[in-house]
This record gives structure tokens, C-alpha cells and sequence, in this order.
């Protein structure tokens, strides 16, 4: 039996995000969503995650950063893209500093698209994370 | 026999109570912040996926460091509950924290090391306090073992009221609850991101977890020690407390080492100390 399901603990980091997303997230866990119902725990330590959360799109100043913390992460880990910027750079997509969505820089499991992305398709877009966690520990064991 | 089998009993038993204890908690703590929280078994969810998860180990000590920890918290109870004398098992349970700072302290990160190096100032502001309590208990019970004690016709809570008021103090400290959290939490968005835990992942932080459970039932332990003459009661006191502690942990945000250091001394000389000297005094 598999323990992922019931206990997926989350990263969230914000690589350039306008914060219109971060606030989503943080609403995730108050009482009106409450994450915390599904053992969904936000841990701000990429050793203890399972799932990393990004919000924003990648600038060049912090590449380096977004991979040191998917590095960070034990496995089995996946990352979900909160959030059209995270996807795909979304409006700062031309902008000279940045680098585009964040599968430029380390491989995204899950896209949650919207501008800004809706709590309700955040915890969608970390159930269906969960699902990928369960097939990447399967190719493990 | 009887007193090995006692033991053997803390060690299955012991965890089994801590880790209901922590999922009360969290469901409390939910309630008390307008949420539903998780399901009463989540630690035991937590631990269990801990250990199907990846572990990073950084260096060859810190894995043997976190296994003693657990099992000289195991041991502690076990040999609490199986007659070694009191003030041994008070040393016991310090050295099996002192792994802990030690395994946190071999890892590079200077969060870890933070983490580390406050939990030696918490440990320098509790130990006092559990040397002076059992030193209390084995003189006003004219015992030294956790039966002894309970036999006795003394009740250890009327003649010890101060430790009593004390030992709430110092187990917001061992409960790792805020205002005296400042070596390590559960919480996201802190200073010390998780403190002394920062570099355990995978089974090593499962190993953390486990032993604190063992540390809960210890101090539930400590409080049957206090209610000497029924056990019952002296359980129910100890989970009175820990709502109590739960309730605090809500209400306050945590302070710096000097603060903890400081109130925690104060409280071990003035309500600690003071009974015990009063009883000095009474007894002439």
C-alpha cells in the first residue's frame, strides 16, 4: 500500500510571479479550501516535499535556483505549473529577462493554466499530482 | 519477568499513543483555526509514506545518530517502566535528545546547524528542571522507581503543586510548542526553514518523528509520576495539559533563546525550587 496519496507534502516556490498566484495558493490552505483535509501539508524544505509547487514564470537570475530545488527533492518528486506564466512565461513571455514557462528549465508533470489560477484548479492540478507521484514510485519500486 | 514485559509493552504501546496524540492535535489545532484538519491516523500516513520515500544521507553518522535517538527514547520508557531508578532515566532521556542535536549538527547546512544549536539552549533550559522533579518525587515518596512511586501512600502532586505549575512550562519545550519552538516546527515560513530537521529526508525524518512520539508518552509518563495515585488520572492530566499546550501553541509566536532560556530558569527555581525548599522548611 502506498502512503503518497494520503500524504503529499508541498514546496511552493515563486520564480517571477506578479504574487497574483502565490495569494491563490496561500488561500489554498485557509479554512474555506483547507488542504490540510487531504494530509496536504505546505513544508517550505524541498528535502521534506513530494510535490513542487512553481509559481511564475523563469527569469535568467533564478535558473539556477528552480533546479537546485528540484535537485534538492528526494524522490519520488513532481512538479505542478501554477498558473499561465508558469506554463508558458504567459504575458512576460518576450520579456528580456525571461527564460519562458518553467519546463524550460526542469520537466513538469502537471500545468494548471489561468491568470490567476483559481484555488479550485490549484488543488485539481495537486490531485492529479498525486496521481503522477503514484506512477513514478511504481517505475522505482 | 513482569517488569520486562512492562517494557516491552512501552515500546509497542508508546508510539501507538504518540502518534494519536500528534493526529489529535493537528485536528484540534485545525478546529481551533476554523478548518476541518486531517484524518485522526495522518502521522501514521506521514511516517509510512517517510519511509517509502527516498532518504539523502549526507554523511555515514547521521543515520546511526537518528536510530539511537529513537531507541534511547524507546529505552528511556522502557527502563522508566521497568524499575531503573529515576534519576538514571532522567539522564537517559537527555542523552537520547543529545543524539539529536548531535545529527542535526553534522550536516553542512547552517539551517540544521541553527536548528542544533538551539535545541542544546532548550535542553540547557529543561534538564535542570527534570533533575530537580525526579530528585522531588523519589524524596517526598522515599522511592527511586516508577513502581515504587506508585506505590507509595504519598500524594506527589499535593506536597509537589510548584513542579507541578513547572512541569507545564518546560513540557511546552519538549512538546515542541510555540512560544519555546525555537529549534525546529512543522510550520512552513520561518526563519530556520524546519530548524534541526532541515537535512533529514526520507526515513530519517520518519526516524525524528517516531522518537518524538516516544517522547510524548514519556512525559505522559512524567505526569503519572506527579498523579502517583491513579493512572488514570494522571493520563487524563497530562492530555488536560496538552490541550492546554495546544491552545498556547495557537495564541503565541515564538520567542528568542534569551527569552526561553530566562523563563524557563525562573520557573524552575521560583515554583520548582521554592516547593521543594518550602517542603525543606515544612519538614523541620
Amino acid at each position: 500500500m502506498s502512503f503518497f496519496s494520503k500524504s503529499p507534502w508541498i514546496f511552493h516556490y515563486d520564480a517571477s510571479s506578479c504574487n497574483g498566484c502565490d495569494i491563490e495558493v496561500l488561500a489554498c490552505l485557509t479554512p474555506f479550501y483547507d488542504l490540510e483535509r487531504f494530509g496536504i501539508v505546505n513544508t517550505g524544505n524541498p528535502k521534506h516535499a513530494d510535490i513542487l509547487l512553481i509559481t511564475g514564470s523563469v527569469n535568467e537570475r533564478n535558473i539556477e535556483i528552480v533546479q537546485n530545488l528540484y535537485r534538492q527533492m528526494p524522490d519520488p518528486k513532481v512538479v505542478v505549473a501554477v498558473g499561465a506564466c508558469a506554463c508558458s512565461g504567459g504575458i512576460f513571455a518576450r520579456a528580456y529577462n525571461i527564460q519562458g514557462g518553467v519546463d524550460k528549465v526542469v520537466p513538469v508533470d502537471v500545468y494548471v493554466p489561468g491568470c490567476a489560477a483559481r484555488p479550485e484548479s490549484i488543488i485539481d492540478g495537486v490531485v492529479q499530482g498525486i496521481a503522477a507521484l503514484e506512477q513514478k514510485r511504481k517505475k522505482t519500486a | 519477568m513482569t517488569l520486562a514485559f512492562y517494557a516491552l509493552l512501552f515500546v509497542i504501546v508508546a508510539p501507538v499513543f504518540g502518534g494519536l496524540l500528534a493526529g489529535a492535535d493537528r485536528i484540534v489545532t485545525a478546529r481551533m483555526q476554523s478548518r476541518v484538519g486531517p484524518p485522526l491516523l495522518q502521522p501514521f500516513y506521514d511516517v509510512g509514506k517517510l519511509f517509502q520515500k527516498q532518504s539523502r544521507l549526507l554523511n555515514p553518522i547521521q543515520e546511526p545518530l537518528l536510530l539511537g535517538h529513537v531507541v534511547m527514547m524507546a529505552a528511556t520508557g522502557a527502563m522508566m517502566v521497568s524499575g531503573t531508578d529515576l534519576i538514571l532515566v532522567t539522564f537517559v532521556f537527555a542523552l537520547a535528545s543529545l543524539l539529536l542535536v548531535l545529527a542535526a549538527g553534522s550536516a553542512y547546512s547552517p539551517y540544521s546547524f541553527a536548528g542544533a544549536e538551539r535545541e542544546l539552549i532548550v535542553l540547557l533550559a529543561s534538564e535542570p528542571f527534570f533533575i530537580l522533579m525526579m530528585a522531588a518525587i523519589c524524596k517526598v515518596t522515599d522511592a527511586s522507581t516508577f513502581g515504587a512511586v506508585l506505590a507509595s501512600p504519598t500524594w506527589v502532586a499535593f506536597q509537589l503543586p510548584g513542579i507541578l505549575i513547572a512541569f507545564l512550562m518546560v513540557a511546552t519545550i519538549k512538546l515542541r510548542k510555540s512560544p519555546f519552538d525555537i529549534s525546529t516546527s512543522h510550520h512552513a515560513h520561518q526563519e530556520l526553514v524546519s530548524g534541526l530537521t532541515s537535512d533529514m529526508s526520507g526515513r530519517l525524518l520518519a526516524y525524528v518523528e517516531l522518537a518524538h512520539w516516544y517522547e510524548s508518552a514519556l512525559l505522559c509518563g512524567f505526569a503519572v509520576l506527579l498523579f502517583n495515585w491513579s493512572i488514570p488520572l494522571g493520563i487524563g492530566a497530562f492530555l488536560v495539559a496538552y490541550a492546554a499546550e495546544v491552545l498556547v501553541d495557537n495564541v503565541t509566536s515564538r520567542a528568542k533563546w534569551q527569552l526561553v532560556l530566562r523563563s524557563t530558569w525562573v520557573a524552575t527555581l521560583l515554583f520548582a525550587g521554592g516547593n521543594v525548599l518550602a517542603l525543606f522548611v515544612v519538614g523541620r
